[in-house]
């Protein structure tokens, strides 16, 4: 009795121990010596030795491995197993979806009167800014679920377009003296027509080869914007970008301004909720128009394009136009939320606009559930929420960020919500939902 | 017996397709009669379905015209057509030897994604469809209605709502087809639509077919391996060998010809009529 | 002339660089089909491994050359041997075990692999550039400089970069194609189902590409720090995005293509900076990757790929 339980500790261990020796491998340079530019060398590299925090990382290898081992991975009941049974399974999350969306949206609505009510105006403008950052994040979310979730298209450089709306604003404002209200609907039609300028050549690449092409026009894009000192400011960026008014009513103290005119006392705050109610609305329109579309032909033609490719040219279905108008439109609300972006911030500089954030709005479709608008939400919460959260960790937000993105990925590689629910039923009544693991993830 | 020649939906005109030094089709004539079920057979690797890929714009051929003559009198070169423009407005569909649908969709979405270019114009192009106009609402009853009446014709219309890649592989043939109907064609080409069928299924296929040219003014061009089809339902059979017709004619015809026999018994000519008489013709 | 000499000898030092990271993206494609978007920074790994052995076992120009030329080769193969680590580990816990899932998964964790890779280096060894006075001073005078008076140089350094890839490309072209290792390669890339039905360790062989691909970028990373004599924790990405234009370029799948690639790209980057202007080298080789991908995404040396219907 005691001999199989004997083995099965000593196989434990041995494999944590492979595991602690590979991490010994791994750490014993990288972490143990640091070789950095020592004060009293003159400008020479010299070495720090840390091997305490060797052996602190290669114990915590160790013996994180052998507690996997011991009560996950060769245990006979998992403890993941045990947990799992409290994480609600994916179709009851879709059942909850009838109710969860409606109750996200109350209390997306009521939200920032919650928060001023408990933490005063001064207090809580921290958390706003917070939900601001987030729901900017929802937007993008959306924006790029359409090329990536519905049509299939892979983009990996949709910040592209986040940044052509953000700079046709803050050009179009300083060159011109536009408004934000011009500029919003032009910026979206400016990023659809880069969207389509930069679509039509590489749509016909699949998968991979796409993203890569993608990725490769949002560098450009943002290289451009770094050199091109005259026109765009280079890496000093564009400031003093016009706030938005109320319909013409500033955020001001003093006569005629917002308080004044709604007879309320001046706060600073105030800016900031209209803001965010600015940036929920667009995305809410975001997910009304996706929705919309799902149920329309044009985004029919999409999700099938995802399925299969050649049947819908077989179909008579004009596949470059479809992949096009996936693509423009898409970009039409990056453009938009980035025009927000630049409203918000009053500044913009090509850094806000790197390939990092294009993965982040990327991991987050992905994550959420490929075609999935509340998996989305839920993602961006999860991850933006999350980063800003950890604000304490400071340097290290962004490998823990990295290696989320990793275990998160191998946990649920069909992302949070993984089912489709059709876009019609023949019955009448609702179709029941559909499992991600017949659906395709497009290849082009 | 060349009706076909009178008033042929679709003329195949000296085709001829190589891939690198490989011919795959070698200057191949045939016609596709009016109202009829044409088949196409020979052994594996005959480029049958390089034919098919062809006439459907998949392949740009390297020689020769694919004629397509609709019934309101237009006509249309294939061969310089884009493969979309092909389905949308020559009319010609197609299925395809390994089952092409949109697995992760259901059967009636299958089908109205098959009506897309109609919808998309009653939709406005999308942008009356945001708002909900009257007349796109009505489009697409109308199109929600021959899905239904393509899925009781198929014998599918119980799972209507489900995902099409959760149907047993003879349901998802019948569902190619019906997907093919719902675009409206006047050429129906299908690509071994018997393949792994059993026979019960292999016979409502025959009456399905039946039914299509019957009921629908489609004439249909089909590739297929069992004769069974063949010989019961088609009017006209082309057979083809390394890429050049050796045989045309009815299915009584080209049964009978030594050099069809040949071709699928590798038999010098000489002895087919030892052949013949094993085979009991 | 003197000077289109000179920056055909830095083009051909530079592609030789980007080559041997490239080999890493060809191989990994060829037989999983995916873009491993951490390689990049595996190079940067394996460039910084090769910084702090040299720092630390305190090799300088002084050295006797006999003495220098046996430290390196030391540095070397320590650095490729962790690397080699390093690639392995980023295989085993992000992509094996998403291996016939999902297509857009792996990508994901590829990039989180990047990210998780590049602030692991910045955090443990910090953010700042790092300078390394340089080992292999020196160099011959090609030319001593017509009217303009410009004078062609080609250094050691230069010279060792060029030799060792030379040599490292012979050796590798062996290996692939001599040996059982790669015959097993080729069989995974051609079907890797099939391949494990023949009795072939389909994981241990996909582990091996990426050990090999991982020891040929710290190659690459100490050639190029010693060439440029700085690194930073951010080299990896637009050094990877570079190396895998190459890949596509010569044709993705093929190593002699990926060599090719290498070059070319080296040779662009290089006579573009020469001859335009530096701050637009990189849009010139995004460029070229678009323009690659879009007209000819088979690459100068790959196969063309039959759309099946």
């Amino acid at each position: 009795m005691s001999a199989p339980q004997e083995s099965f500790l000593v196989s434990c261990a041995k494999d944590a121990a492979v595991g602690g020796l590979i991490a010994l491998a791994l750490f014993s340079l990288m972490i143990g010596m640091q070789a950095d530019v020592a004060t009293g060398l003159g400008g020479q590299l010299g070495i720090t030795y840390r091997w305490g925090a060797v052996g602190i990382a290669v114990a915590v290898v160790f013996a994180g491995r052998l507690l996997l081992n011991l009560f996950v991975w060769k245990a006979d009941t998992p403890v993941t197993r045990t947990l799992g049974s409290f994480i609600p399974k994916a179709s009851s999350v879709v059942g909850l979806g009838k109710y969860a969306m409606p109750i996200f949206l109350v209390l997306a609505v009521v939200l920032p009167f919650l928060l001023t009510y408990w933490l005063g105006s001064r207090g809580s403008r921290q958390y706003l800014d917070l939900a601001i950052l987030v729901t900017t994040y929802v937007m993008l979310g959306w924006g790029l679920n359409i090329v990536v979730g519905l049509a299939g298209l892979l983009d990996l450089g949709y910040v592209a377009f986040y940044a052509v709306g953000a700079y046709s604003y803050a050009l179009l404002a300083q060159y011109f003296g536009f408004s934000f209200w011009v500029c919003l609907p032009l910026a979206g039609i400016l990023a659809a027509f880069w969207g389509i300028i930069l679509g039509f050549p590489v749509l016909r690449l699949r998968g991979d080869y796409l993203a890569i092409v993608t990725l490769a026009f949002g560098e450009i894009i943002r290289v451009v914007l770094l050199n091109w000192y005259e026109f765009t400011g280079g890496p000093d960026g564009i400031t003093g970008i016009p706030r938005p008014s109320f319909f013409g009513i500033e955020f001001e103290r003093g006569e005629g301004g917002f308080a004044d005119v709604f007879g309320l006392e001046y706060s600073s705050i105030h800016r900031i909720i209209f803001l965010y109610y600015l940036i929920l609305i667009m995305a809410l329109v975001t997910n009304f128009v996706t929705m919309r579309l799902r149920k329309l032909p044009i985004g029919r033609a999409w999700e099938a394009l995802r399925e299969d490719e050649i049947a819908c040219r077989s179909l008579g279905i004009n596949t470059t136009n479809t992949k096009l108008t996936a693509f423009a439109l898409g970009a039409m609300f990056g453009g938009f939320a980035g025009s927000f972006f630049a409203t918000r911030q009053g500044f913009i500089s090509p850094e806000s606009f790197t390939f990092i954030e294009s993965a982040v709005i990327l991991a987050i479709v992905v994550l959420g559930g490929l075609g999935s608008q509340i998996g989305v939400v839920i993602a961006a919460v999860v991850m933006i929420g999350g980063f800003e959260f950890f604000r304490g960790l400071e340097e290290y937000r962004m490998l823990v960020f990295g290696l989320l993105m990793v275990v998160i990925m191998v946990w649920r590689p069909r992302g949070l919500i993984s089912v489709r629910r059709p876009s019609i039923a023949l019955s009448g009544g609702k179709a029941s939902v559909i499992s991600a693991d017949l659906v395709q993830e497009g290849h082009g | 017996m060349t009706q076909w020649n009178e008033n042929p939906v679709l003329a195949i005109e000296h085709l001829t397709m190589r891939f690198g030094g490989l011919v795959a089709v070698g200057d191949l004539s045939f016609n596709v009669g009016r109202g009829d079920i044409t088949a196409l057979i020979g052994p594996n690797g005959a480029g049958k379905t390089t034919v098919f890929n062809c006439a459907t714009g998949f392949y740009k051929p390297t020689e020769g015209r694919i004629v397509m003559n609709r019934s309101n009198g237009e006509h249309f070169l294939l061969e310089q057509m884009a493969d979309f423009k092909i389905s949308a407005k020559a009319k010609v569909a197609r299925t395809f030897q390994n089952i092409r649908l949109f697995g992760g969709m259901t059967l009636l979405e299958n089908l109205m994604v098959a009506q897309h270019n109609r919808l998309m114009l009653a939709s406005g192009f999308t942008f009356g469809g945001i708002f909900g106009l009257a007349g796109f609402k009505s489009a697409e009853k109308q199109a929600v209605e021959k899905a239904r009446y393509w899925l009781e014709k198929t014998n599918l219309v119980d799972r209507a709502d489900a995902p099409a890649a959760d149907l047993p592989y003879g349901d998802q043939r019948r569902l190619e087809i019906a997907r093919a109907m719902c675009s409206g064609p006047e050429l129906l080409c299908l690509d071994e639509p018997a393949a792994g069928l059993n026979p019960r299924e292999s016979a409502e296929l025959n009456m399905l077919l039946n039914d299509i040219r019957n009921e629908h003014d489609t004439s249909i061009l089909l590739i297929e391996h069992d004769m069974s089809v063949v010989m019961e339902i088609s009017d006209h059979v082309v057979v083809l060998d390394y890429g050049e017709k050796i045989s045309d004619g009815t299915p009584d015809q080209v049964k009978s010809d030594p050099k069809v026999i040949a071709a699928y018994l590798g038999v010098p000519d000489d002895e087919v009529e030892e052949v013949e008489e094993e085979v009991g013709l | 002339m003197e000077y289109f000499l000179q920056q055909l000898i830095n083009g051909v030092t530079l592609g030789s660089i980007y080559g041997l990271i490239a080999i890493g993206y060809t191989m990994v494609y060829g037989i999983i089909g995916m873009i491993n978007f951490a390689h990049g920074d595996i190079f940067m790994v394996g460039s910084f491994l090769s910084l702090i052995l040299i720092v630390a076992f305190g090799i300088t120009a002084s050295l006797p050359i006999g003495l220098l030329i046996l430290a390196l080769i030391g540095v070397l193969i320590i650095s490729m041997a962790l690397t080699s680590v390093w690639g392995w580990t980023v295989e085993r816990i992000a992509y094996r075990p998403l291996r016939g899932s999902f297509r857009l998964a792996p990508l994901i964790t590829a990039i989180g692999a990047s990210i998780a890779l590049q602030n692991f280096v910045q955090i443990s060894q910090g953010a700042r550039n790092k300078p390394l006075q340089p080992l292999i001073p020196g160099g011959f005078t090609l030319t001593e400089g017509s009217d303009d008076g410009f004078i062609v140089q080609l250094s050691y350094s230069q010279i060792l970069i060029i030799v060792v890839t030379t040599l490292l490309m012979i050796g590798f072209t062996l290996l692939i194609n001599k040996t059982s290792l790669g015959r097993a390669q080729r069989a995974c890339e051609q079907d890797r189902k099939m391949a494990s039905l023949l009795g072939i360790n389909v994981d241990r062989t996909i582990s091996l590409t990426f050990v090999m691909g991982a020891a040929l970028a710290a190659v690459a990373g100490l050639l190029f720090l010693l060439y440029y004599g700085v690194i930073d924790f951010y080299i990896g990405f637009l050094a990877g995005v570079k190396a895998f234009t190459a890949a596509v370029l010569g044709g993705i799948g093929s190593l002699p293509g990926a060599m090719l690639g290498g070059l070319l790209i080296g040779l662009i980057e290089t006579f573009w900076s020469g001859y335009f202007s530096v701050e637009y080298k990189d849009v010139a080789a995004f460029s070229i990757l678009a323009i690659v991908l879009i007209f000819m995404p088979e690459g100068l040396l790959g196969k063309p790929e039959v759309e099946k219907v």
